[in-house]
């Protein structure tokens, strides 16, 4: 794909800001440098009751800089791209990096591990970039019509759609340089739904890098309603030990917080029960998680990671095996690893578009075998201790009665040590679909503790 | 205190060479109303940050940023256009205007701005340390908490520095200008006893300079967090089920943040979405219960003198013996319900203002806090958090307990893992059947996030006890 022209001649821009700002970094005596640059503009409208409330719309642009002198690391940011702006900050990162201490594994990676080429990803849309703020506020109120159909819905929440359109740089003074264009589209929409006695809230939204990728805006104001409509006249259920399925959105949560237990500072750190864990059973073996830089269109896809190294798809747990973390080159160092190219914008390894495999079954079926258990649609609140595996919840959901759903449930927590979690799931569903970063099928467990009345 | 704007200002907008003055500010408000508008405001910010780290007793990365911008707000019929400038160079500014202008364009007629009165600067300047001393207070964070037991096997301790300033100059009022510095230092210990590991954490912070940080703040940090993580090695599973929990002075305010503060922000009242909605002057808490929004706390996080959209923050009463009695209003809301505006904040000037807490607390009541302990047959006693969630339209809120402790026969017994608490905002605010004398102000930095836009807030409140919170735990029935 070739970008646009203005597209390109943002890039460049963003090239001799960023060769100025690694030739000031040499001259104030910085022995390595990156800076990372981006521009970009975002647009967001929001409407309610088919007004517009909301309308912003403005250029952004930032830089941030890490410097090593002599072992030592300091950084600092600015949105202030001119020469004089760049020269400031570079200077302040290098005396803020005169206040650490000499860490040995800060240095960067050598230049032959260098990204020198990477995969086009497709994540910029000129469709996208082209939304103006009319389109955008059009299709809010479309949502929003479609969420206020439903008879039970009583007001709607709102509904809002934003658009944001980023170019971003990173270069390094060991030679790296990776220009990006991307775009991104949400629309989200939210309603209340009322029986009288009670209300219950709705969400539902939608988003990716081409306008394609969106579902339409009368099915996501649906869906909100749905969700809204759905949860009224919940109630707790009895305080026991239930059999649970955990619906797509409360199954991604939890594969998320897995996320964060295999990112290489949280095991430096020791803040990850997975620390010692590796090579070990840490699931069940009908599941695997891959984290995969690479897949076309995603949110969180990218070609060369924060240290300018390459990218590429992770098996990071296959068949319930722990197979590696997910390492940035510092903390690779720390722990006599190699990097695996998962560092993220600030340096520190992050994850990119991590999932679960999704199974053969049907969502529907993992319901059939249970007798009385709670399907969870969604979880909330913090309620992890990462050390640990510790895990406890607020959740809603329904429950399910002879294989089917049954009553809305709402007011009550789920907890299970999350290394026991994982390592009894007895059933995967193939209900997966891509929309954050971080995804995952349905899934059951053959039990989790419940609190309710 | 009200200064001249050059005494101690940083922001390149309120003094030097490119300080705004009445002709730009008339230029843009001009500009921002060309196309009519009931109101338009300028929101100039300066935020210099300095952030610290040491991990495992060597300084690993210091790091920091200065960012300024403004953003312009346009607000015609209820509908607000806002659109921001990341420089102050007069073109940018004007160009921001005209953007913002787009909200009103073919509505009204061009409206004149009032003529621009001087500007009162409020808030202070606090004492500041150099780098080098502030990576020496970590250290002291780090040895202290080693000090405490050989078990502790590794500290990581970190220090955020914002200095903000704002300017906000409204079409229709006199424009304000505030210095709010805020100070934040949080520690994280790991104990290690056979194969069993558990990290302890503390933070603390506010609107705190650096003489309170200088005294004994690092050694009580350090000790507070290796004293969490050993009571951890020796925690049980928390029982699960409905009980009675005790809520410790101080930081459990975060409680009443989430169960209800956010109900009874005017923007998620008038979408219907709050649980409090058309709910006012009626009984919706247990008499128990008085529950104030005060910015005027000394040092406390959310402590301000004029929020982001340039009215006097005030004290205002939320719940009187358990009557509502008012809504946190910004300025769009306000105009719709006809009350007072006063609590409009924004994370940035890339941000619009939305009705916001600053420091929520309970006034205290009659309860001797051993005696509500004692109160208790079995049920649980939280005594330090990590947060919560509350979600609007149902009211259900989550709050996570990271020290609990469980109660027998009216004793603390036995140190309890981390779980989370569930209820209903206003059934649990009935369930509230004692209140302690004990009133405290949380010495942590929280960070409320709503709609994305993060902010520092505090909470107090003294001892309380609710009859009846459901408990996230693990163990299931009661012991005989």
């Amino acid at each position: 794909m070739s970008l646009p022209r203005a597209s390109q001649r943002q890039l460049d821009e963003l090239r001799r800001a960023a060769e100025r700002a690694l030739a000031a970094a040499r001259a104030c005596g910085a022995d390595h440098a990156e800076v990372r640059l981006d521009h970009g503009s975002r647009l967001t409208a929001s409407v309610r009751d088919e007004k517009t409330e909301l309308l912003s719309e403005a250029q952004t642009s930032g830089l941030s800089a890490r410097v090593v002198c002599g072992g030592r690391v300091g950084t600092a940011t600015t949105s202030d791209h001119s020469p004089a702006g760049v020269e400031a900050a570079v200077r302040r990162a290098v005396e803020f990096a005169a206040l650490g201490e000499e860490d040995v594994f800060a240095e960067p990676p050598p230049p032959h591990q260098l990204a020198r080429s990477w995969p086009e990803l497709e994540l910029y849309d000129g469709a996208v970039a082209r939304i103006g703020a009319e389109r955008a506020a059009r299709l809010a109120v479309w949502a929003e019509r479609a969420a206020l159909a439903e008879p039970r819905v009583l007001a709607s929440g709102g509904a809002g759609c934003t658009r944001a359109v980023q170019h971003s740089l990173l270069a390094t003074s060991g030679g790296f340089v990776g220009g990006l264009a991307s775009t991104w589209l949400g629309l989200r929409a939210h309603a209340v739904a009322g029986d009288g006695t009670t209300r219950r809230s709705g969400h539902h939204w939608s988003g990716g890098r081409h306008l394609a990728q969106l579902e339409p805006p009368e099915s996501i104001g649906r869906e909100a309603a749905r969700r809204a409509a759905r949860m009224l006249g919940a109630r707790p259920i009895a305080t026991g030990n239930y059999p649970v399925v955990f619906g797509p959105e409360a199954a991604s949560a939890l594969v998320g917080l897995f996320a964060g237990c295999a990112l290489g500072d949280a095991v430096v750190r020791r803040r990850s029960y997975l620390s010692h864990r590796l090579g070990t059973i840490v699931a069940a073996p009908k599941v695997s998680f891959v984290d995969d830089p690479h897949l076309l269109r995603a949110a969180a896809s990218r070609g060369f990671d924060g240290d300018g190294l390459p990218t590429r798809r992770l098996d990071v747990v296959r068949k319930g095996v722990l197979r590696g973390f997910l390492l940035d080159s510092r903390s690779a160092r720390r722990l006599d690893l190699a990097p695996t190219g998962s560092a993220g914008t600030s340096g520190t390894a992050s994850a990119s578009n991590f999932y679960m495999l999704p199974g053969r079954m049907a969502p529907e079926t993992l319901l059939r075998p249970i007798r009385r258990g709670l399907y969870v649609q969604a979880l909330m609140g913090l309620g992890f201790d990462p050390g640990t595996g510790d895990l406890s919840r607020g959740a809603e959901g329904y429950l399910i009665e002879d294989g089917e759903l049954g009553h809305p449930v709402a007011e009550v927590t789920v907890s299970r040590n999350l290394d026991d979690l994982l390592r009894n799931i007895d059933a995967v569903a193939r209900d997966l679909s891509r929309r954050g970063a971080v995804s995952a099928p349905s899934f059951r467990v053959d039990w989790a503790t419940v609190a309710g009345t | 205190m009200i200064l001249p704007a050059e005494a101690q200002a940083e922001a390149p907008f309120l003094r030097g060479p490119d300080a705004v003055d009445a002709a730009l500010a008339g230029r843009l408000l001009a500009a921002a109303l060309a196309h009519g508008g009931d109101l338009a405001d300028l929101f100039f910010e300066y935020r210099r940050t300095l952030h610290l780290s040491l991990e495992d007793g060597r300084v690993r990365s210091a790091g920091g940023a200065v960012d300024v911008g403004m953003g312009v707000r346009v607000v015609c019929d209820g509908a607000v256009g806002h659109a921001y400038a990341e420089r102050l160079d007069p073109r940018a500014l004007l160009a921001a205007a005209r953007s913002a202008a787009r909200i009103a364009r073919a509505r009204g007629k061009p409206r004149r701005p009032a003529p621009l009165a001087p500007v009162a600067l409020a808030g202070a300047s606090l004492a500041e340390l150099s780098g080098a001393e502030y990576a020496a207070i970590l250290r002291r964070v780090d040895a202290a908490a080693r000090r405490h037991s050989p078990a502790i096997a590794r500290v990581d301790a970190s220090l955020a520095l914002v200095r903000r300033e704002i300017l906000v100059v409204p079409s229709d009022g006199p424009p304000r200008a505030e210095i709010q510095p805020l100070l934040r230092v949080s520690a994280a210990a790991t104990a290690e006893r056979g194969r069993r590991r558990e990290t302890g954490t503390s933070a603390t912070g506010g609107r705190r300079d650096a003489i309170w940080l200088s005294g004994h703040v690092p050694e009580n940090m350090g000790e507070e967090a290796a004293r969490s993580a050993l009571l951890g090695l020796d925690s049980r599973p928390a029982p699960a089920g409905a009980l009675p929990v005790v809520l410790a002075p101080g930081d459990a305010g975060i409680w009443l943040h989430e169960a209800v503060g956010h109900g009874l922000e005017a923007d998620f009242v008038r979408r219907g979405g709050s649980p409090y909605a058309g709910r006012l002057g009626e009984q919706v808490a247990s008499p128990k219960v008085t529950l104030v929004d005060d910015p005027g706390l000394h040092g406390a996080p959310g402590s301000l003198a004029v929020d982001d959209e340039g009215n006097p923050a005030g004290r205002r009463v939320l719940l009187e013996r358990g009557v509502l009695r008012g809504l946190l209003c910004d300025r769009v809301s306000a105009r719709a319900l006809g009350t007072a505006a006063g609590a409009g904040r924004r994370q940035s000037f890339r941000d619009v203002p939305l009705p916001r807490m600053s420091n929520t607390t309970l006034l205290a009541g009659d309860d001797a806090p051993e005696d509500i302990v004692r109160s208790v047959r079995y049920g649980i006693y939280a005594a330090r958090f990590s947060g919560g969630q509350v979600n609007l339209g149902g009211g259900d809120f989550v709050f996570a307990i990271t020290e609990g402790w469980l109660i027998e026969d009216g004793r603390l017994t036995a140190p309890l893992r981390g779980v989370n608490l569930i209820g209903n905002g206003p059934a649990a605010l009935s369930a509230v059947s004692m209140v302690g004398h004990d009133a405290r102000l949380s010495d942590s930095v929280w960070t409320c996030t709503k709609e994305g836009q993060n902010l520092f807030v505090g909470v107090g409140m003294p001892t309380v006890k609710i009859d009846r919170l459901t408990v996230g735990g693990t163990a299931v029935g009661r012991p005989a």
